[in-house]
């Protein structure tokens, strides 16, 4: 465990990921949840650093079992503050994050519980002061004062970012999967278990929670002024031909043509 | 004079006649082609005769053709505007009793599918009451290339071009986004639920508002006991839960939800509006510009440009060479996979990969229906093929007939020049 290795040298940086109780999307069962596990990993896979897993809600055997899940990646405790189950996190976690601030703070993007709206990262980020970055793909290099990240873009793009420490750094799934949980250290981690005050979320309690409902899906509607083109357009076949074809062109010329196309969509990089 | 009618029995024959030379002259001089069918009443109303619809025939029936080829071809009727789409509306806010603020993705600068349902939603809440009808403001980064906010219902423009404000700047984009609330304090805010972009900004802007947003919206509802009067409907918990709630003021609307109907019989003003004096704000984020990527390691749903490998491949050197040199995604057809030239990961079809790609060439592919649906999603198709019979040239924007492997190599050489000359350019200026 290397990160253990390092945990008393001098200027090791200090990272606490949050994790939250996943849900299985098929199952339902309670699991670490997907993008909590990936930004444990992108913390496992820094040089140097003493990382810290926080977990703030309710305590019950099922939230155990998957909270154990986490300590499975190779930990000895996880710092649980613990809640009442209709709880606001927020300030609880709050109040932690100011009492022992880490220099780097990571976690999921959105929870796989709950309401899922993914913004306690940016109202952390908020009321610390701190800067945020989402959709991380990789930690290149810690300094003292900074992180230079790989931000992830659509279409497998990347991004270089510097980011100015203490700050919270978001994960999706662009980055790394998480390594596996081992029983054997799951089984033996302790959850060092702090008492903070509950607030309960009375906003949250207003609201109607019930099963996803499939969306309706738009029907295609053609607006047109005539009847001739309404029927032209509900008998129509799908396109065939219409492009371009070139026969008896030399491979020059069949090259060229390419070639212009790519050009005009900038696909080819320079 | 005389009260007779004198007829012209030839006349009459020729303009029954639309084959006659002489048709469209006699119709002229009889007055026939010009009797109009329709005219607006001294009430404005359309008066109609049904007589004088159609033409007779050339065995003296009366006929009448509605494709618009013979009649009524250069005198379009009032709704029309010549492409067979109804005109639209034109609507005009002067003093709006409201504003609703969108923040447009304009992935690309152009206002995509996403982006104008979201304007469709954005009017929904704007004329929900005809009589104090509300204005939307889009609220644009950059310089925009899309021309048709007018037609995708925007009221007023206000485009934020400023230098610091390009690029990935998040805390420069909340602090002008926080100048307009306070110039303009619009009710609403509407913000796509794009991974980056929309739902990170929307995210920010709820918490610096102190706004508790409504997160993965798909679905608004008239309710009047609601603070702001809509009820909403957002997906919460990984999309298995469907959470009901009052209409926050800031909304994040989920992509590929189709929240709204994007506006279609209406063309709002799009007025431009000049921003707000933006405050400085201090950067703790810096952007040190993109990645160069290589092209092999993206994953092939969501590669932007693929060469594609099929059986018509036989020089699988060159194949690879071309990927390289145009920086392409290599996918395959099934048969280049289970001859053992692909590995299995790079199979592009039903039974593979569904791929997005912007630009996808298709090498020796004939275009079997399970490779043409895994291709359904991408814009611009080239196929490369022997066989110009073949499926996949039916459904090529460009198609080239020849052999692959002179025609790839011609393409390497085609690239590598503009290349050299591009480089050639930049040196020397």
């Amino acid at each position: 465990m290397p990160h253990e290795t390092t945990k008393n040298a001098a200027g090791a940086l200090d990272v606490a990921v949050l994790v939250s109780i996943g849900r299985h999307p098929v199952t339902g069962r309670t699991r670490r949840a997907d993008q909590d596990a990936r930004a444990v990993e992108a913390a496992l896979a820094l040089d140097h650093a003493r990382v810290q897993l926080i977990h703030a809600g309710h305590h019950e055997t099922d939230s155990e079992a998957a909270l154990r899940g986490y300590l499975g990646m190779g930990f000895e405790a996880l710092t649980l503050i613990e809640q009442a189950g209709d709880a606001d996190v927020l300030p609880a976690l709050t109040d932690a994050l100011r009492e022992a601030p880490p220099r780097l703070l990571l976690c999921g993007t959105r929870a796989e519980t709950g309401e899922g709206s993914g913004l306690l990262p940016y109202l952390l980020a908020e009321s610390l002061g701190w800067p945020i970055v989402t959709g991380l793909a990789e930690i290149e290099r810690v300094e003292p004062e900074h992180v230079t990240l790989l931000q992830a873009l659509p279409r497998g793009q990347r991004r270089r970012l510097r980011l100015r420490l203490p700050a919270v750094i978001t994960v999706d799934e662009a980055a790394p999967a998480p390594r596996q949980s081992a029983f054997g250290p799951a089984r033996r981690g302790a959850l060092a278990v702090s008492e903070q005050a509950s607030r309960p979320d009375t906003a949250l309690a207003d609201w109607t929670l019930e099963p996803a409902r499939p969306r309706p899906k738009r029907l295609k509607v053609v607006k047109a002024a005539s009847a001739r083109d309404r029927f032209k357009a509900a008998a129509a076949k799908a396109e065939g031909g219409g492009g371009q074809v070139l026969t008896d062109a030399t491979p020059e010329q069949g090259a060229e043509a390419i070639f212009k196309l790519l050009h005009e969509e900038g696909v080819l990089r320079r | 004079m005389s009260e007779i009618v004198r007829r012209d029995p030839r006349k009459e024959w020729i303009a029954r006649n639309r084959l006659h030379p002489e048709h469209l002259d006699v119709l002229a001089e009889l007055g026939e082609g010009a009797a109009p069918s329709e005219w607006p009443g001294p009430n404005g109303r359309i008066r109609r005769d049904p007589h004088a619809v159609g033409f007779t025939g050339p065995n003296g029936i009366k006929r009448i053709d509605r494709s618009g080829v013979q009649q009524g071809a250069g005198r379009s009727s009032a709704g029309d505007r010549g492409d067979g789409q109804p005109a639209r509306q034109r609507v005009e806010i002067e003093s709006p009793a409201f504003l609703v603020a969108v923040v447009p993705d304009l992935a690309g600068g152009r206002l995509s599918s996403h982006d104008r349902d979201l304007l469709g939603l954005a009017r929904r809440l704007a004329d929900a009451d005809p009589q104090a009808p509300g204005a939307v403001v889009a609220i644009v980064f950059g310089e925009a290339r899309e021309s048709g906010f007018a037609e995708a219902g925007v009221d007023r423009l206000v485009t934020l071009d400023e230098p610091r404000l390009a690029g990935y700047a998040p805390e420069a984009r909340i602090a002008a986004l926080s100048a307009i609330e306070e110039s303009l304090s619009p009710r609403h805010w509407l913000l796509p639920d794009s991974a980056l972009g929309g739902g990170e900004l929307g995210r920010r802007l709820a918490a610096r508002l102190g706004e508790r947003p409504a997160a993965g919206l798909w679905q608004i509802e008239p309710d009047a006991g609601s603070a702001l009067g809509w009820h909403a409907t957002c997906r919460g918990a990984a999309g298995s839960l469907d959470i009901r709630r009052d209409l926050p003021r800031v909304a994040l609307a989920l992509a590929l939800a189709e929240c709204a109907e994007p506006v279609s019989e209406t063309v709002h003003a799009a007025r431009p509006l000049a921003p707000p004096a933006l405050p400085e704000a201090f950067s703790r984020v810096e952007d040190l510009g993109a990645v160069a990527v290589d092209p092999a390691s993206v994953a092939l749903g969501e590669a932007e440009f693929i060469l594609a490998a099929g059986n018509g491949i036989r020089d699988w050197e060159g194949y690879h060479r071309a990927a390289t040199a145009l920086g392409a995604t290599e996918g395959a057809s099934r048969v280049a996979v289970d001859d053992g030239f692909m590995p299995r990961d790079r199979q592009v079809g039903a039974t593979g990969t569904w791929v997005t790609a912007r630009v996808y060439v298709a090498v020796g592919i004939s275009g079997a229906i399970q490779h043409l649906q895994g291709i359904q999603r991408c814009d611009k198709v080239v196929a490369v093929n022997v066989d110009p019979g073949c499926d996949m040239i039916k459904r090529a924007d460009l198609a080239v007939i020849g052999d692959s492997a002179a025609i790839l190599e011609a393409l390497v050489t085609r690239v590598e020049q503009a290349r050299q000359e591009d480089g050639g350019k930049r040196d020397a200026a």
